[in-house]
């Protein structure tokens, strides 16, 4: 018993303090906490949907891209297994639509060239001063990854249960809220220009407008000349999300394939050894007055 | 516990090696006849467990030097670059993050542990001590990696700890710039902090092998604190009722930590840190990593910056001299009525003390870590001084033999303590 207490209580004490690190990404007041949403990655088994990647990277590269850069993401990454999985011919095709600058040639210049599946996706502004000029000041932050480097707070003791439920997607959920968040400002503040009101966005004031509007990126039609999703912001805002937790963590279905492997190896292991050990330790003559061996 | 060596080379080259280094006897003297007392609990694993993690981390540890690249302008998108192009990066480098923390893990569970049986006292004070010693290279370790993805916590951890050393008076400011390399944290500090955080893990099992030295010395303490008395009772070889159950609970842990690794890798780190170092941009709340938080909320206890300097660093110290702090010559707190819930109380301290370094340092906060900073100090400076004095503790069991076969005995160990008594003996 008592070693059970003392077990379970060293257990929880770890636990704890191993808990409490989740502080505050953003712990300005006023923000309402994003809603989770039931991500296809969710969990132990989660998975993209490849087309709802394209769909992502469609409004990527049609709203997005116009102000914020990716540049860890290469062509190439978007042909790659666990990823949007297009073609190698469509990448091929894909990054020759693109003016890429490369040099300096033999005489020395600066050349532009037709895109290669190994470069990087180009950047909309050549410096962050240039992207600060034409923003109102504001700067549009690489995207690469963004889903992972927002999060906020979960709160006791969710951040606990969290452990349990591996709820991992505290930055997806706050970028696809923060998306669809826009509202009027309340009664009696009024917004400078370039301000916009987000119930999501810690202290309420963004300098990011609302970039997406219903039936303003085209997706793919059915066979019935219909489009297989909705064109809402709100499908827009999930399918990006999705997209830039792809480009965020480009091996995670391979992680968490190779996890559950792990873990069944392990736990199996550890069940033959916890056998093998009390086989072992029968061998003792526990009960024997005596206590010779 | 060393004793004579029973070992006896059975091959011709066995018998050469012996005569010349006689290696095969340390490990066989070590690690297979080494006798361990047979009451051991699972408590007892941590330090097989910790072995592993320093194997762990090295290794992935010098995968990952071999893609990184230690510069202030590169850093960051070489760490990105191994989650995205070196194959299995990902997994390296989760492996290293996750591992650190787990690492902290079992090194408090493990200090628990002598804290609780009071594995620190005679005659094992310098074995505690190089625990200490150990317990202070792996801060610094990790705090040092923490910098190297150059993240925003990277940097401005960085830049908060560091400057910690500027409260010294007069030589404050020279130790600081010495430490950065200049007059900022920057490439230079970047540089030589990967410099340090490969050499410090090699330091780390220098002082291991003390460690373990020291331990084969005077031999492990077990949950009686009664010494052995006669080996053929009290004890078991090591290889192999320790070995096997050293594997089912690395192996276990390994488990817990796998789990972290794949399927909630970035949940003992912080979002911030996956934003490349700005030093123009000062992040909301500044946090150290989990395994920092109570040390500093002692150090924001403390109004004066000095002060909570100096504090912060006497709450590892007192570690040192906790030997002689503890005035009791009963080891083990099941046999310390008041003691042990003195102990109890002192958890709950740490645990809070953990959850306020990671809250603001403002309003209630700052009087509730003053409060329990207070608690923290009391345990080592108040309780256990008086309580070795005062109290009466209960009766011990005459041998480990009798502790273990007491409760086969049908209920004659009634008078042994509780603990001790309901440990049957293959849990050892």
């Amino acid at each position: 018993m008592n070693f059970l207490r003392t077990t379970l209580a060293a257990a929880a004490l770890a636990l704890a303090s191993a808990g409490v690190l989740i502080a505050p990404a953003h712990a300005a007041g006023g923000e309402t906490k994003p809603p989770a949403y039931d991500w296809t990655f969710n969990g132990p088994f989660g998975t993209f949907d490849r087309a709802q990647l394209q769909r992502g990277y469609k409004v990527y590269r049609e709203v997005c891209s116009a102000c914020h850069a990716m540049s860890l993401v290469r062509f190439r990454n978007l042909s790659q297994p666990g990823g949007p999985e297009f073609s190698e011919a469509q990448i091929r095709a894909l990054a020759a639509e693109f003016k890429i600058q490369d040099g300096p040639n033999e005489q020395g210049e600066m050349f532009e060239r037709p895109g290669r599946p190994a470069d990087a996706f180009p950047k909309p502004f050549p410096n962050e001063q240039a992207a600060r000029a034409a923003n109102n000041g504001a700067y549009p932050y690489d995207l690469s990854v963004m889903a992972k480097a927002r999060n906020y707070e979960r709160g006791f003791p969710l951040f606990l249960l969290d452990i349990l439920t591996q709820y991992q997607e505290g930055g997806p959920d706050y970028i696809k809220a923060l998306l669809t968040g826009y509202e009027d400002p309340p009664a009696g503040v009024e917004l400078q220009p370039g301000q916009n009101w987000n119930k999501y966005k810690p202290g309420n004031i963004f300098s990011m407008p609302n970039v997406l509007n219903d039936g303003q990126v085209e997706y793919p039609k059915g066979v019935d000349g219909k489009p297989q999703v909705p064109e809402t912001a709100r499908q827009y805002a999930a399918d990006v999300t999705t997209f830039l937790m792809w480009a965020a963590e480009p091996h995670m279905e391979a992680r968490k394939r190779i996890g559950f492997q792990t873990l069944v190896f392990l736990i199996l292991f550890a069940g033959l050894l916890y056998f093998t050990k009390k086989k072992i330790w029968g061998r003792l003559p526990d009960h024997a007055p005596s206590g010779a061996h | 516990m060393s004793g004579q060596s029973t070992y006896v080379p059975k091959w011709g080259i066995a018998k050469w090696m012996d005569s010349r280094l006689p290696l095969p006897r340390l490990v066989y003297d070590s690690f297979i006849a080494y006798p361990t007392p047979r009451n051991l609990n699972y408590m007892w694993t941590f330090g097989g467990i910790l072995s592993l993690m320093l194997v762990v981390q090295i290794v992935t540890g010098v995968v990952l030097a071999m893609h990184y690249t230690p510069n202030a302008t590169m850093a960051f998108n070489s760490v990105e670059s191994i989650m995205r192009d070196v194959e299995y990066g990902w997994l390296m480098r989760y492996l290293h993050s996750n591992g650190a923390s787990f690492f902290f893990i079992a090194v408090y569970l493990h200090m628990f542990r002598s804290l609780y049986y009071g594995s620190y006292k005679a005659p094992r004070e310098v074995l505690w001590i190089l625990g200490v010693i150990l317990f202070l290279l792996m801060m610094a370790t990790a705090f040092m990696g923490y910098v190297l993805p150059w993240g925003q916590m990277s940097f401005w951890g960085a830049t908060v700890i560091t400057n910690l050393f500027s409260a010294f008076p007069i030589v404050g400011e020279t130790i600081v710039t010495f430490l950065w390399g200049g007059y900022s944290v920057d490439n230079p500090t970047l540089n030589r902090f990967f410099s340090l955080h490969f050499l410090l893990p090699f330091m780390i099992a220098g002082v291991t092998i003390l460690h373990v030295w020291a331990l084969h010395v005077t031999g492990q303490n077990n949950p009686t604190g009664v010494e052995v008395k006669s080996y053929a009772k009290d004890t078991v070889p090591f290889t192999p009722y320790a070995t096997v159950k050293d594997s089912f609970a690395m192996v276990a842990f390994l488990a817990v930590y796998a789990y972290f690794v794949f399927y909630i890798p970035n949940y003992l780190g912080h979002a911030d840190n996956y934003i490349q170092a700005n030093p123009a941009v000062t992040p909301a709340h500044i946090v150290p990593e989990w395994y920092f938080l109570p040390f500093y909320a002692i150090l924001r206890a403390v109004p004066d910056k000095l002060g909570g300097v100096l504090l912060m660093f006497a709450a590892i110290a007192v570690l040192a001299i906790l030997p002689w702090l503890d005035t009791s010559k009963v080891r083990s707190m099941s046999y310390r009525p008041l003691a042990r819930q003195c102990f109890w109380a002192f958890c709950v301290t740490s645990v809070m003390l953990g959850w306020l370094g990671s809250r603001p340092a403002e309003g209630i906060y700052v009087t509730l870590s003053q409060v329990f900073t207070a608690l923290y100090f009391a345990y080592f400076l108040i309780a256990l001084p008086l309580l070795g004095l005062f109290e009466t503790p209960k009766k011990l069991p005459g041998s480990i033999a009798e502790s273990v076969l007491g409760k086969s005995a049908g209920g004659s160990g009634a008078m042994v303590g509780a603990a001790a008594a309901s440990e049957p003996n293959t849990k050892g």
